[in-house]
């Protein structure tokens, strides 16, 4: 039982790390900014999430296995409203989504207020 | 394994300093700090300092570079560039790197236990602690009983800074009506931001309390949990502005509180005298010693959370009001 | 002289290095505050290095653990956190006060109007009018 959760979590680290690294990969990869944020939010919300129950698996039923549930929870609805910050202050401050990669303009970019 | 996470989160570490000296966009600046904060609590994490790295990742990554980006809000964002080459500076900074590596090369190899670190104060404290104090997180018996004194100077550190900002930034009296009237808040429009923050924000302030009182048992303490209640206080702060955050935290009733809770603190070291034993000796505040080192740590450190909260709450009002002040002047 | 036993310790060093050249080579205010956080930090680590014990764990008592890494530079790390933040308060209170008086944050512009206040007072010291548009460079004392 215990190789089994062993093998198990194991899983779970690898594929939370596996997407980690892609969303990493992608933050350096695309043109533009919203492109990006797509990349880097979304894999990084699975990575973290499946890191956490690779971690929860390993816990066993002890103080840690609610702590790991509640930092889940948390990171669920934190990570995704910061990405979601991120999107709205970038439109309102006028950068805009390129239509087609290598044709159209580029969004311009005003300072911050 | 330790040894492995240590060697690379101390490359990036190196690596996002070299970063922060080349940078002349001050935005990204401050952002890097944030990152060289976070990459630091993780390496004290794995060298075993889990109180450090806890305080390290709610002050340092979260109030300073608060603070930084509220100040760079009214200088201004870019450095400009610079006049001249800084060749004194670098001859000045090699030499002294040279120095002090050459001053290292006598030192204990890291992890060694016959370290003299090691030797005179620290194995009395560790072995002694849970039959006189009886707090099995030593770092909070020795932060709060043992160098108690310590943690009162520091209190006050943190009180005359408070003092030191409100007297820089000083708000000008308001009168009546000009503090009846609503300003509406900056980020009226981020409807998904405000329902998330609103959600969040009641769990925050749990949090930070059961870091408070949870700080004899596991990481935590006064320090972590003020600068918690703090963060909280801030996240509504930005999202409802601060006429509205004001409202609640009235300014002289959160001086009236960063001076509360030094008094509590000083306040506890007279009582232990009038009861008979010395400056912040708690074993005479109950019958039984140890039932009075509790009792000592447990107000003690509450009057420390108190102080830091209130200090940090306070310095980031008065930045606040000055980035908004020209609404209020209409 | 094992490279792996000080490595903590050079990196330190160059942290701290680092640090040091932001502060003394960069005139902009703000990011001398930064430099000297960096600068902060890595003397956080020399202390925290110094602590560690290899197969300890954290110092909080359980019956499972022998070993425990030594307590008492993380209270004097966590007093010198504490005290940092409230320093870099203070700068950056000073800093946004230097920009209002000053209309910059950068060093030698403030000096360069620090010197010119001194001349022109200087200047009515002597009894000349203010009027007159003198150059620092023309006077001769």
């Amino acid at each position: 039982m215990d190789f089994l959760l062993d093998i198990l979590s194991g899983i779970f680290l690898a594929g939370g790390s596996f997407f980690c690294l892609t969303g990493a990969l992608g933050l350096l990869r695309f043109p533009e900014f919203f492109s990006r944020i797509h990349a880097a939010s979304l894999t990084d919300t699975l990575g973290a999430s499946l890191i956490l129950i690779g971690l929860m698996l390993q816990a066993g039923w002890g103080l840690a296995l609610p702590k790991l549930i509640l930092i889940l929870i948390f990171s669920l609805l934190a990570g995704t409203t910061a990405s979601h910050a991120m999107a709205k202050a970038a439109l309102k401050s006028g950068l805009k989504p390129i239509d087609q990669i290598g044709s159209g303009e580029k969004g311009t970019e005003e300072q911050k207020k | 394994m330790e040894t492995l996470i240590d060697i690379v989160l101390l490359g990036f570490l190196v690596l996002t300093a070299l970063a922060v000296a080349k940078m002349q966009d001050l935005f990204a600046v401050v952002m890097l700090s944030g990152i060289y904060s976070l990459i630091s609590a993780s390496l004290f994490m794995d060298l075993d300092a889990v109180d450090v790295a806890f305080t390290e990742a709610s002050v340092g990554a979260g109030i300073s570079t608060l603070l930084m980006l509220a100040s760079l809000k009214l200088v201004g964002q870019y450095e400009k560039h610079s006049r001249y080459r800084p060749m004194l500076a670098l001859g000045v900074v090699l030499a002294t790197g040279t120095l002090l590596i050459y001053g290292t090369l006598d030192m204990p190899h890291f992890g060694s236990a016959e370290a003299p670190v090691h030797q005179h104060v620290a194995p009395r404290y560790l072995n002694d602690s849970m039959a006189e104090i009886g707090v099995p997180n030593v770092v909070t018996s020795v932060l709060a009983s043992y160098r108690g004194y310590d943690t009162l100077g520091e209190t006050l550190v943190v009180f005359t800074a408070g003092i030191g900002v409100i007297s820089l930034l000083r708000v000008s009296r308001r009168t009546k009506e000009e503090e009846k009237r609503r300003v509406p808040a900056d980020m009226q429009q981020q409807i998904i931001l405000r329902v998330v923050a609103k959600m969040m924000l009641p769990l925050i302030l749990i949090f930070a309390l059961y870091v408070q009182f949870h700080g004899d048992y596991g990481p935590g303490g006064g320090f972590q949990a003020g600068v918690i209640f703090a963060a909280g206080i801030i996240l509504y702060t930005m999202l409802y502005g601060l006429s509205n955050a004001s409202r609640v935290f009235k300014p002289h009733i959160l001086e009236l509180f960063s001076a509360l809770g030094v008094l509590l603190y000083a306040g506890v070291g007279v009582l232990c005298i009038l009861m008979g034993g010395n400056f912040l000796e708690y074993g005479v505040l109950e019958h039984d010693p140890v039932d009075g080192q509790h009792l000592g740590i447990l107000l003690v450190e509450l009057g420390v959370g108190i102080t830091v909260a209130s200090v940090m709450i306070t310095i980031f009002f008065k930045f606040t009001w000055r980035t908004v002040k020209h609404k209020y002047n209409k | 002289m094992n490279i792996l036993g000080l490595y903590n310790y050079w990196i330190v060093v160059v942290l701290m290095m680092i640090g040091f050249y932001i502060v003394i080579a960069h005139e902009n205010l703000i990011k001398k505050l930064v430099g000297l956080s960096i600068f902060q930090t890595s003397v956080f680590f020399f202390y925290i290095s110094m602590g560690k014990i290899t197969g300890a764990t954290a110092p909080i008592l359980d019956e499972k653990w022998q070993l425990y890494s030594n307590p008492l530079p993380h209270v004097l790390i966590l007093t010198a956190i504490v005290v940092g933040i409230a320093t870099t308060a203070l700068g950056l209170a000073l800093v946004v006060r230097i920009q209002e008086a000053y209309g910059s944050i950068e060093e030698y512009e403030i000096q360069a109007q620090d010197t010119q206040d001194q001349m022109e007072s200087h200047l009515e010291a002597y009894g000349f009018r203010k009027k007159h548009a003198l150059s620092p460079s023309n006077i001769d004392q």
